[in-house]
C-alpha cells in the first residue's frame, strides 16, 4: 500500500500489479464551456478504460474535443464557466468528486500530464533540476540533497548528457527535444502508474519525435505505467497504442485494438484521416485524399452524425439521426456509422462533398476543401 | 558576375535553370562568435520544378529559404536568379525582382496583422507596387482569395483571428500569389497543422502551382511531405547538402546514411510497419563547432576514421542523384562494412 499524506486526509492507492479491474474508466464525461455565444459542448459523452501497462491513443483533429477530454480527465480545467458531469474513476478514486487537496496528491504521483509545449509548461527562471526536484520533496518527502541527486538520475533516464551539469540549467538553455525530455522527467519522477501525454511531440522534428516516442515506450516498459497518448496523426499511436478511439466533434466515433482499427476501419472518418497522411511509399505528386471541410461549431453542431456534412458516403439517414456507438461482430471494436466499411470499402457509392457543405463552422467564411 | 559554365552542364535536363545557387555561405555574428548557418550551398532550381530542402531544426534550411528572398543578406556566394546575382542587387532593382520572388511562412496566424481585414492584406502587394484601379485591386483580391478556397463575400472584411491556422495559411498563400510570382518559397508551410489540414494545403499548393506556372522551393523537416510535393529533394545537415535525387529516386535508392536516417524516423500510418532502422540518436551539433570532416560523422552508425579527416565532397554518383559521404548506403554501398553490428540495412532493399 502506499498512501500520500498531505493536506487533511490521505488517499490510499493500492501498489502497481494489484490493480483489479481497468486502472483508468471515464463514463459518459461531458464537458461544457459557456460562452457568450452558446453552450460549447467540446466533450460530449465520452466513454472508455484504460489498463495498467497498456497504451491507449485518443486521435482526433483539432477542435475535436481530444485535448479538453485530457485536461478534463485530469481535472485541470477551471471551475468557472466549466460544466462537466460524468464518471473518471482512477484506480477506485472517483477524481470528479475531489476538490484541490485531494487532486493534488493524485497529480504527479499517480497520474501526470505530459503537455505539448515545453517551453511554456516549464518555469522559465527555474532552473530544471529545481522543477524536477519540486514533487519529489513534495510527494515522496526527500530532503533536498537527495531531491537533487534524484532530478540528475531522472535526466540520466531521459537520455540528457551530462545530466550533473544540466540539472543547474534553464529551460531557455535547452533545444525542444531536450526540454520534452525534461517534461518527461518531472511527468515519470515520482513513478506515476498513468501518464497523459497531449501531443508531446508535435512541433518537433521527425527525428526527434521518434526519439521522444521511443523514449517514453521505454519508459512505459520499464516502470509498467499506462499511457494515454493524444494526438492529431494516425501514424504516431499506429506502432505505439494497444487501442485507440478516435474522436469528431466532442465524441467517440471509433474504439478499436490498434490492429483492428487499422485493418478493419469502419467508420469513414478514420479512413479519411489515414488517408490524408502522405506515404513515403507513394509516387511523388500524388494526390492527397483531403477530408473537405473543417470539424463542426461545437455551439450547434449538425443533427444527425456529425460528420456527415464533410462524409463522401452520407445518405439522409445520416443527417436526420445520430448513429449510435455499436458493435458488429467482435465486442472490442466500436463505430458511430449507420453505413460502415465492409473490408475497406463503403456499400453506398460516394457524393463528392460540396464546397457549401463545410459551411456550418464557427466563422462560416471557408470554402475549405478541394472539389 | 555570372558565369555560365555551371548552366550548361545542366542544359541537357529538362527546363530552363531559374535559380542558380552557388556556393552560398550565411554566417551570423555574435558577440566574439561567428557562427556558419550555411555553409556552402549549392543547388539549381528549374522552371516549373518544384524542389524540396529537407533537414532537422537547425541545419541552416530556413536561412537557405530567407536568402533567396533576400531578407537575410548572405556572407558570400551566388544566388543568380534568372541571370541576375541577387547578392549584388540594391534598392529598386532589388524590390523589382523581389516580387517575382515570394515567400510564404511556417507560422500562417502570426504572419498576419491581426488587426487588419482580410481583404486589405491580400491586397497590400498591389498597394504597394502601385499596381492597378482599387476596383481591378479587390476584383483580384476576389480572384485569388477563390482560388485559395476562401468565399471572399464572407471572409473579406474579418480579421485573421477569426480564422483557423488552415484557412489563415490559405490567405497567406493568396497574398504571396497576388504580385505574379514566378517563384515561390514556401518555408514549412505545414509543420504548424494538423494531417487533414496538411493534406488540403499540399494539395492546393499543387493546384496552385500548375494554374499559376509557378517554381517552388518547398522547405521541410518531414520527408515524407516534402516527398509528396517534390520533383527533387536537397538533404541539409549543419550548413551542408548531404545528397541531392529526384524525389523517387531519394526514397528508393537514399545513399547517405543520414537520409537514410530521415526516412526512418517517420510515422508510418500501419500497425504492422516494423522500421529497421533505428531513430537517429543524438541531436545536431553545434554550428559553433562543427565536426571535422563529415559533418554527420558523430551521429552516423557507419563513421571510420577517413570521414573525421576528410571532408566528402557532393559528388554525382548516379545521373542527377549527388552525394556527399565517402561510404554510401544502399545501393552505393558495399564499399565497407558498417562499424556497429546492429548498423541498420538499406531503405527500400
Amino acid at each position: 500500500m502506499r498512501g500520500l499524506q498531505r493536506g487533511g486526509k490521505s488517499l490510499e492507492f493500492k501498489d502497481a500489479g494489484s490493480q483489479e479491474g481497468p486502472l483508468l474508466v471515464v463514463e459518459d464525461l461531458h464537458t461544457s464551456f459557456r460562452t457568450s455565444r452558446g453552450t460549447v459542448r467540446a466533450v460530449d459523452g465520452v466513454s472508455f478504460e484504460v489498463h495498467e501497462g497498456k497504451t491507449l491513443g485518443i486521435v482526433g483533429e483539432s477542435g475535436s474535443g481530444k485535448t479538453v477530454l485530457s485536461r478534463s480527465i485530469m481535472g485541470l480545467l477551471p471551475p468557472r464557466d466549466v460544466i462537466r458531469s460524468g464518471t473518471v474513476r482512477f484506480a477506485g478514486h472517483e477524481l470528479t468528486a475531489m476538490d484541490d487537496t485531494e487532486l493534488r496528491q493524485v497529480w504527479g504521483a499517480e497520474l501526470s500530464m505530459i503537455f505539448q509545449d515545453p517551453m511554456t509548461a516549464l518555469n522559465p527562471v527555474k532552473r530544471i533540476g529545481v522543477q524536477i526536484a519540486e514533487s519529489l520533496k513534495l510527494h515522496l518527502g526527500m530532503d533536498k540533497q537527495e531531491a537533487t541527486s534524484t532530478a540528475i538520475e531522472l535526466l540520466r533516464s531521459v537520455g540528457i548528457p551530462s545530466p550533473q551539469e544540466r540539472v543547474r540549467w534553464y529551460p531557455f538553455q535547452l533545444s525542444g527535444g531536450m526540454r520534452q525530455r525534461v517534461m518527461i522527467a518531472i511527468a515519470l519522477a515520482c513513478a506515476p502508474r498513468l501518464v497523459m501525454a497531449d501531443e508531446p511531440t508535435t512541433g518537433l522534428d521527425v527525428t526527434v519525435q521518434a526519439q521522444i516516442l521511443d523514449l517514453l515506450a521505454d519508459l512505459q516498459q520499464e516502470r509498467h505505467m499506462a499511457v494515454i497518448l493524444v494526438t492529431h496523426d494516425l501514424g504516431v499511436v499506429a506502432s505505439r497504442a494497444d487501442d485507440i478511439i478516435v474522436m469528431y466533434a466532442g465524441r467517440v466515433v471509433e474504439r478499436a485494438p490498434t490492429r483492428t482499427l487499422f485493418h478493419d476501419t469502419k467508420m469513414p472518418y478514420t479512413r479519411a484521416l489515414m488517408d490524408s497522411i502522405p506515404r513515403l511509399a507513394d509516387p511523388s505528386g500524388a494526390r492527397l485524399d483531403a477530408i473537405a471541410g473543417r470539424p463542426p461549431d461545437l455551439i450547434n453542431p449538425p443533427a444527425g452524425c456529425r460528420f456527415a456534412p464533410r462524409c463522401p458516403y452520407a445518405q439522409d439517414k445520416c443527417r436526420e439521426s445520430e448513429p449510435p456507438l455499436r458493435t458488429v461482430g467482435s465486442p472490442d471494436h466500436l463505430f458511430a456509422c449507420w453505413f460502415p466499411l465492409v473490408d475497406g470499402k463503403s456499400t453506398v457509392p460516394a457524393v463528392p462533398v460540396s464546397l457549401s457543405a463545410s459551411q456550418n463552422g464557427a466563422s462560416g467564411a471557408t470554402t475549405e476543401g478541394d472539389a | 558576375m555570372t558565369d555560365t559554365t555551371a548552366v550548361d552542364t545542366i542544359a541537357n535536363q529538362s527546363g530552363d535553370v531559374v535559380l542558380d545557387v552557388r556556393n552560398l555561405v550565411v554566417e551570423f555574428k555574435s558577440r566574439r562568435q561567428r557562427v556558419q548557418a550555411v555553409s556552402g550551398v549549392t543547388f539549381q532550381v528549374r522552371e516549373g520544378e518544384t524542389l524540396g530542402l529537407v533537414g532537422e531544426s537547425g541545419c541552416g534550411k530556413s536561412t537557405t529559404g530567407r536568402t533567396l528572398v533576400q531578407v537575410q543578406q548572405a556572407t558570400s556566394g551566388e544566388i543568380v536568379y534568372q541571370g541576375q546575382d541577387l547578392n549584388g542587387l540594391k534598392g529598386r532593382q532589388l524590390r523589382q525582382l523581389r516580387t517575382k520572388i515570394q515567400m510564404i511562412f511556417q507560422d500562417p496566424i502570426s504572419s498576419l496583422n491581426p488587426r487588419r481585414r482580410i481583404k486589405d492584406i491580400v491586397a497590400e502587394p498591389l498597394v504597394i507596387w502601385k499596381r492597378g484601379t482599387p476596383e481591378e485591386r479587390a476584383s483580384k483580391v476576389r480572384d485569388m482569395l477563390e482560388a485559395v478556397g476562401i468565399d471572399p463575400d464572407s471572409a473579406g472584411d474579418r480579421r485573421p483571428g477569426e480564422f483557423s491556422g488552415g484557412q489563415c495559411q490559405r490567405i497567406s498563400i493568396a497574398r504571396a500569389l497576388m504580385a505574379d510570382p514566378d517563384l515561390l518559397i514556401c518555408d514549412e508551410p505545414v509543420s504548424a497543422l494538423d494531417v487533414s489540414v496538411q493534406a488540403q494545403i499540399l494539395n492546393l499548393l499543387a493546384d496552385l502551382k500548375e494554374r499559376f506556372h509557378l517554381t517552388m522551393v518547398f522547405i521541410a523537416h518531414d520527408l515524407a511531405v516534402v516527398k509528396n510535393v517534390s520533383d527533387r529533394v536537397a538533404v541539409m545537415y549543419l550548413g551542408k547538402l548531404v545528397e541531392v535525387a529526384g524525389s523517387d529516386e531519394l526514397y528508393r535508392s537514399a545513399g547517405h546514411p543520414y537520409t537514410e536516417a530521415l526516412l526512418a524516423s517517420i510515422p508510418e500510418p500501419d500497425p504492422d510497419h516494423v522500421s529497421d532502422h533505428k531513430a537517429l540518436s543524438g541531436e545536431l551539433p553545434s554550428p559553433l563547432d562543427p565536426p571535422s570532416g563529415c559533418r554527420f560523422r558523430t551521429r552516423c552508425p557507419y563513421a571510420q576514421d577517413r570521414c573525421a579527416a576528410e571532408e566528402p565532397p557532393l559528388r554525382e554518383l548516379a545521373p542527377g542523384h549527388q552525394i556527399a559521404c565517402h561510404f554510401p548506403v544502399g545501393p552505393f554501398g558495399g564499399q565497407v562494412a558498417p562499424a556497429a553490428p546492429s548498423a541498420p540495412s538499406s531503405p527500400g532493399a
